[in-house]
């Protein structure tokens, strides 16, 4: 395989166990990384414990991801740590679940390098960090309205910019689409599509069952 | 003291100008520390960075970096196209190194698939790769040396990152944007003639920028501007989340390719440079030493490269030859479907960073077993380096601006998205 390969997996778990207690909700192993899931009021104290317990020494916070589950129901964002620790060659995720209300606790007080990290999941997703000093929106524009990576904010957004020559400044007006936005839809109708084909709708039966009744089922 | 005189004195002269009739009178409160604005269209900001910066005199109180300028929504846009359509935006990230960017990603890829790729292609991949970190070394350490005020070395440089360019366009069509690394392999072969002439360019134009080096690396207004100046300890480097030269400078002696060696890197001989001082200079001198170092890995891959295919002979993800495709239904049909449905990646997530010239570039990829993306997030090097601006900077002089940006080695496409 031609992947990154760092340190074994095994005994991770264990360990992350034994050093979490009650924070941890679920840790198993996917294609070759560890996952752990934690309780949301205690991220901070569960990323602290990874960083500082010995034998697990995750000392550096590389990555926090947003990713939005909308199908989920509640506590549809998902808040994702990526530690990596230099002495043990080894990298693990943290996973906290959370929606637009929760906040999670920052973990501003354990690296430094989270700051922006939680204002870019902020801007992106909404996810809310308790104990952040300065959660400020930091890639969208100044003035930005929604939350561009939630599953339900459309691709083409809401505004577009353009210079005026009469207000002789930029001005921001609803976007207009000379073309409706394509999106084609390339998976396989034969390999179970989960919505109604074109000529479904005359047979009387499940959505994406062949169109044809056989001749068993006919009346 | 002397600056307490000089302040003051420009308060008396400001005064005199100011004739407005609200003239400050006693019990105004006296503001110090003024604010600048440097950039979003500054040449030496290295693209369009705002940094709001609070001055004291001259000396830096605070800074706050305003990114976000080259924001396109790289990560929303990939959700909506299949695996194979997202290889090019890799590219427009880090536009200084883009085989690099790519890099992360068909890993990320293949990591989820689980397939195999041919060994020349990772040999093709390394080689390549290596050939981007020179070109993107010779872009920053240019820039590096022109924004503390040297001219030539920049130029001279320029020859060598064109030359690059060249074995670019010659491997795959495209000078800059090559979208070559394929999830399964490569895009295309490479002649033989490449290689060596690859070689050859090794042995005898890379010259040019060790003659750049001598005009700077022991000059003494080089160092004045860079030596001691952005001071990071070991401790602060792990904690502000530095990588690739930035913690090296710092003397921890982290590599990806070392510590978790992907593709043919523990093949490979190449040592890891690491700093002692942690300033702008020691990252000078390891970006330097790196450029040394990837012109013997490339080396060690023309020497050992093997004969073979260059990509996955899995026709569900990889295309068949067109030539294959002429005589064979089924190639024909496996090419049709990968260029619409594309493949199918298995549900699960993964994290794949690899090496990149600037640092930590990472994927975190979440697969919902179709074929587009469920989501995607890049992790820009810059973003822990830049965030760390204000802890580099305070306490120095305006004009070190520069040169801590500078040894950050930031490149706005990838730190935007």
């Amino acid at each position: 395989m031609n992947y990154p390969k760092f340190s074994t997996n095994d005994g991770v778990i264990e360990a992350a166990k034994a050093a979490l207690g009650d924070a941890l909700v679920d840790a198993f192993e996917q294609a070759g990384e560890i996952q752990l899931h934690v309780k949301r009021e205690a991220t901070a104290t569960a990323l602290g414990i990874l960083r500082d317990t010995k034998g697990l020494e995750y000392q550096q916070l590389m990555e926090i991801a947003g990713v939005d589950y909308p199908d989920r129901g509640q506590d549809r964002f998902e808040v994702v740590y990526c530690l990596l620790s230099l002495t043990k060659n080894h990298r693990l995720h943290v996973h906290v679940q959370t929606d637009e209300a929760k906040p999670v606790p920052s973990a501003t007080g354990l690296w430094r390098n989270a700051g922006w990290l939680e204002r870019e999941v902020y801007d992106m997703i909404g996810v809310l960090f308790d104990g952040n000093p300065d959660l400020r929106r930091i890639l969208t524009d100044y003035g930005f309205r929604g939350h561009p990576l939630r599953k339900d904010f459309p691709m083409t957004g809401y505004v577009e910019l353009r210079y005026s020559e009469e207000a002789k400044r930029v001005v921001y007006e609803p976007v207009q689409l000379a073309q409706d936005f394509r999106s084609f839809d390339f998976l396989s109708p034969w390999e179970g599509a989960q919505y109604m084909l074109p000529g479904d709708e005359k047979a009387p039966q499940a959505p994406g069952a062949p169109s044809p009744v056989p001749a068993t089922e006919k009346k | 003291m002397a600056d307490l005189h000089e302040m003051q004195d420009a308060r008396v002269a400001a005064d005199m100008l100011y004739t407005g009739e609200d003239k400050p009178s006693v019990g105004d409160v006296e503001i110090k520390n003024y604010t600048i604005n440097f950039g979003p269209q500054h040449p030496a900001a290295h693209g369009v960075l705002r940094l709001v910066l609070e001055l004291d005199g001259e000396i830096v109180e605070r800074v706050d970096p305003h990114v976000g300028l080259l924001h396109r929504g790289t990560e929303k846009l990939m959700e909506a196209r299949t695996y194979l359509q997202n290889v090019p935006y890799m590219d427009r990230l880090d536009y200084c190194s883009p085989l690099n960017m790519e890099h992360s990603y068909v890993l990320a890829i293949e990591k989820l698939l689980g397939i195999e790729v041919p060994l020349r292609a990772q040999y093709l991949r390394v080689l390549f790769a290596e050939l981007s970190r020179i070109s993107n070394h010779m872009m920053n350490l240019g820039s590096h040396i022109m924004d503390v005020g040297a001219m030539t070395p920049n130029l001279w440089m320029f020859e060598v990152r064109e030359d690059t360019y060249g074995f670019f366009e010659r491997a795959s069509g495209a000078r800059m944007h090559m979208a070559w690394f394929r999830p399964g392999g490569v895009h295309q072969d490479v002649p033989l003639k490449l290689l060596t002439d690859i070689g050859d360019w090794l042995d005898t134009r890379l010259q040019l920028f060790e003659d750049a080096i001598t005009l700077v690396g022991d000059n003494r207004i080089f160092k004045q501007r860079n030596v001691d100046i952005g001071v990071v300890s070991r401790d602060d480097a792990i904690n502000w989340g530095f990588s690739g030269p930035m913690i090296r400078a710092a003397g921890v002696p982290w590599d990806i390719r070392k510590s978790q060696p992907y593709e043919v890197y523990d093949r490979m001989e190449f040592d890891v440079p690491v700093g002692t001082a942690g300033d702008c200079y020691d990252r000078f001198m390891v970006r330097v030493e790196e450029v040394r170092q990837s012109a013997r890995i490339i080396k060690q891959c023309i020497a050992q490269m093997p004969d073979g295919p260059i990509a996955s002979t899995d026709r569900k993800v990889a295309p068949p030859k067109r030539g294959e495709m002429k005589r064979s239904m089924e190639a024909l049909i496996h090419h049709f479907k990968l260029y619409t449905e594309g493949f199918h990646v298995p549900a699960g997530e993964v994290y794949v960073a690899t090496e990149s010239p600037k640092g930590e570039f990472g994927v975190y990829l979440v697969s919902d077993g179709t074929n587009k993306p469920y989501r995607v997030k890049l992790r820009p090097t810059a973003f822990s380096h830049l965030q760390a601006m204000d802890f580099m900077m305070k306490g120095h002089m305006l004009a070190d601006t520069t040169a801590i940006l500078s040894a950050i080695d930031v490149v706005f496409g990838e730190c935007d998205r």
